[in-house]
């Protein structure tokens, strides 16, 4: 059960990112929706990434009373570490752009509600 | 050649079928009465009114196929609602259809 | 070291190099930047022509191992499965590049002429738009599939929003980011999901290990919405239009094949990662997607006023065409017997039509951008009588015209008669509404021809600069000759591509060896 917490927050982050994205009407607090999804979708890779008993994979940096002979069942490939890295890295570009965006929309149209900012239509 | 299912197509063949078509709808063209002169036709007849000038009755783009969208009004009142604009609505749709597609799915699974 | 080794490598390093290196030189000098960017798409341009040729040849997929000392060893000595992102070309993924590598060469002529202020920025963006797209084609990794897929979605955003005068071209930027991040995420959390499930990133290597369980379902479903929705097939299709219609002039031209590139994404996860264990509910979906971009796309297209986003509303339609073929193609790779042949016609005219779809159209918007920048007026209703004075623009719209409703002898007419003939064995019904879609076309595109061509003048315009003639004559130059020589691109380009499609175990196997 314990070891489920992750995933269920997962969840719970996703859906509180995707309430904000589809019924707040503010450009800022759908930002800000996006990236509470975008971390939960990075909790999720990071709790993929856990092995039970398991070390990093730095040779000179093990942890005290390591035989050689059990590292290569213990070691962690660290791909879901990169992956996170990665997303989080892409997660402040998106961000920022759409911050920035956000920006230049107040300065033209004077308002940040997605109510009103709609000339593009039909 | 580009071979169909039932058929080919070939552009080559076309283009001559084309010309011989143009050459032919030519030869009966010119078949026709020749001391017609320009000029001399009559003005258009327009209810007896005096034509005005190109400028004002130029159908500009809004008015072309007037009559098209005024019968399907319904249509594109409901079209109009859907295109709102509201980012929102975008967002919705595209979380709709996967929730769509989620519950097919596993209908399919379960039946 | 062996130079021709690396092409696939070369072909995305290249252009990211010259992307962060185009600031610097603008600096200096404004040609000098114009001659760099063009000269090193132009390279860009000569590797992928040479790797294609590598492809053809080989018959099998070519696959390049990122950060390896033997690029071809996909799977290292000490393990069993591949770790190194892996770069995998087969016909389809070269087909796709080469369609991205020619419109952005195009796009850039075109550009020349009018991307004066803040040039250095556009370029930047504009290669790394290209980067994106070419990585999205050529990787054969997942997750290298979803970083792409971001470097697309920020340079197109940050590129729709080029034109900073017009305060609308940032709504349409951010509706088209906030979108796009959502679909990017849905897609990150499939990955997630399979690396959960099979400790997997490789798509060949997955798609070997497939066991289609439930979490499977769940990620195909994430990835098929993600790019359903990306590749701008109605209903989600509303930011489409917004996007290509705020896009400067060529940007229009090359998003069309952004989108493709999605399309190519579809195609891989139905046809290779998932291959025989897709539920048929996938290509039912296609084809009801492709039905109602079709119809919503010409019947919105019809009531537009302002030029660039009729167009894009038309650009939706011709979407809905290749995607109504590829779900037939789909229905008849699931099934077998008798519909397995129609399935693969339906599949070539889908694929082809991917090609003319953004040359048609692409030229459309070429055209409309250079009306645009030479009246400064987008509305139909305010222009007229153009063809007085732009009589060259006028000759390449009638030709794009002609071929984006599919007349005789163009190319768009070839590839919509393989389209409606083998959905026809499917269900009469999906080819009626695609005809009578085809005939809405043509009078969509009349109408722009009717109110902003022909007439009386109305507005005083001079013919667009020579970079921007230059751009739509190659363009109208590739759709005659597509047009009147059918056979030979579907002999040589597209049937291989769709071999390729079909021969999923040969993409699989140059992975991992089974």
């Amino acid at each position: 059960m314990i070891y489920n917490l992750p995933f269920m927050t997962v969840i719970a982050l996703i859906a509180i990112g995707m309430y904000a994205i589809l019924f707040r009407r503010n450009l800022i607090k759908i930002a800000i929706g996006i990236t509470i999804v975008e971390s939960g979708v990075n909790l999720f890779l990071i709790t993929l990434g856990y092995r039970k008993g398991g070390i990093a994979p730095i040779f000179t940096n093990l942890p005290p009373g390591t035989t050689p002979e059990e590292i290569p069942g213990k070691m962690v490939l660290p791909v879901p570490q990169a992956l996170t890295l990665t997303s989080i890295v892409i997660g402040v570009a998106v961000l920022a752009l759409i911050l920035s965006l956000a920006i230049q929309i107040y300065r033209n149209y004077g308002t940040l509600n997605a109510e009103k900012v709609r000339r593009l239509k039909e | 050649m580009l071979r169909t299912i039932e058929g080919y197509w070939d552009p080559i063949l076309w283009i001559i079928a084309f010309i011989i078509i143009a050459i032919i709808a030519y030869i009966i063209r010119s078949a026709g009465r020749r001391e017609h002169k320009k000029g001399e036709q009559a003005k258009p007849y327009f209810s007896g009114v005096e034509i005005p000038s190109d400028e004002e009755i130029h159908v500009s783009g809004e008015n072309i196929y007037w009559g098209f969208v005024e019968s399907l009004k319904g249509y594109y009142s409901i079209m109009k609602k859907m295109h709102a604009g509201r980012i929102n609505d975008y967002v919705a749709w595209f979380v709709g259809i996967s929730a769509i597609l989620f519950v097919a799915i596993f209908i399919m699974e379960v039946s | 070291m062996n130079l021709m080794e690396h092409l696939p490598a070369l072909i995305i390093a290249i252009p990211l190099f010259a992307a962060f290196l185009t600031p610097i030189i603008d600096r200096f000098s404004k040609k000098g930047r114009d001659a760099f960017v063009f000269i090193f798409m132009a390279l860009t341009l000569i590797l992928v022509v040479l790797l294609a040729k590598d492809v053809f040849d080989s018959k099998v997929p070519i696959t390049y191992v990122m950060g390896a000392s033997d690029p071809h060893q996909t799977i290292p000595t000490q393990s069993a499965v591949p770790i190194r992102i892996i770069l995998e070309i087969d016909a389809m993924s070269i087909f796709m590049v080469i369609i991205s590598i020619l419109i952005s060469f195009i796009g850039l002529i075109y550009s020349f002429s009018h991307i004066k202020e803040g040039g250095g920025k556009f370029y930047t963006l504009f290669l790394l738009m290209l980067v994106g797209m070419i990585g999205m084609e050529l990787t054969g990794d997942l997750f290298n599939l979803f970083v792409f897929l971001e470097i697309l979605s920020i340079s197109s955003a940050a590129l729709i929003a080029f034109e900073i005068k017009r305060e609308t071209s940032f709504e349409a930027a951010i509706k088209y980011i906030v979108i796009s991040s959502i679909a990017a995420l849905f897609v990150l959390f499939a990955v997630g999901l399979f690396y959960g499930e099979y400790n997997l990133l490789n798509i060949a290597a997955i798609a070997n290990a497939m066991k289609f369980t439930r979490i499977d379902k769940i990620a195909l479903i994430l990835l098929f919405s993600a790019f359903v929705m990306k590749a701008g097939t109605a209903p989600m299709h509303m930011w489409l239009p917004d996007a290509y219609g705020e896009a400067p002039g060529a940007v229009s031209m090359v998003l069309i094949a952004t989108t493709q590139a999605s399309l190519y994404a579809l195609l891989r996860v139905c046809f290779t990662l998932y291959n025989e264990s897709l539920p048929i509910i996938m290509p039912a979906t296609l084809i009801l997607l492709g039905l109602a971009s079709i119809f919503i796309g010409v019947t919105m297209a019809l009531v537009q006023n302002d030029i660039k986003r009729l167009i894009a509303y038309a650009a939706v339609a011709e979407v809905g065409y290749i995607v109504l073929a590829i779900g037939v193609g789909l229905y008849g790779f699931l099934k077998s017997g008798e519909i397995e042949g129609y399935g693969i016609k339906a599949l070539q005219g889908g694929i082809f039509h991917i090609f003319n779809d953004v040359l048609d159209v692409g030229l459309m918007f070429l055209v409309a951008g250079g009306v645009i920048y030479m009246t400064k007026e987008r509305n139909m209703n305010k222009l007229g009588g153009l063809a007085h004075s732009m009589k060259y623009s006028s000759i390449l719209f009638l030709i794009g015209l002609a071929a984006v409703a599919g007349l005789p002898p163009l190319n768009g007419f070839a590839s919509k008669l393989m389209i409606y003939e083998s959905i026809y064995k499917v269900s009469p019904i999906l080819s009626i509404v695609a005809i009578l879609a085809s005939i809405l076309m043509l009078s969509i595109f009349v109408k722009i021809f009717q109110s902003i061509f022909t007439g009386p003048k109305v507005i005083e315009a001079n013919e667009v600069p020579k970079c921007m003639l230059a751009g739509m004559i190659v363009i109208a130059g590739l759709i005659i000759f597509f047009g009147l020589f059918p056979e030979m691109i579907v002999k040589n380009l597209v049937e291989p591509a769709v071999n390729a499609l079909l021969n999923y175990g040969e993409y699989i196997s140059a992975v991992t060896g089974v």
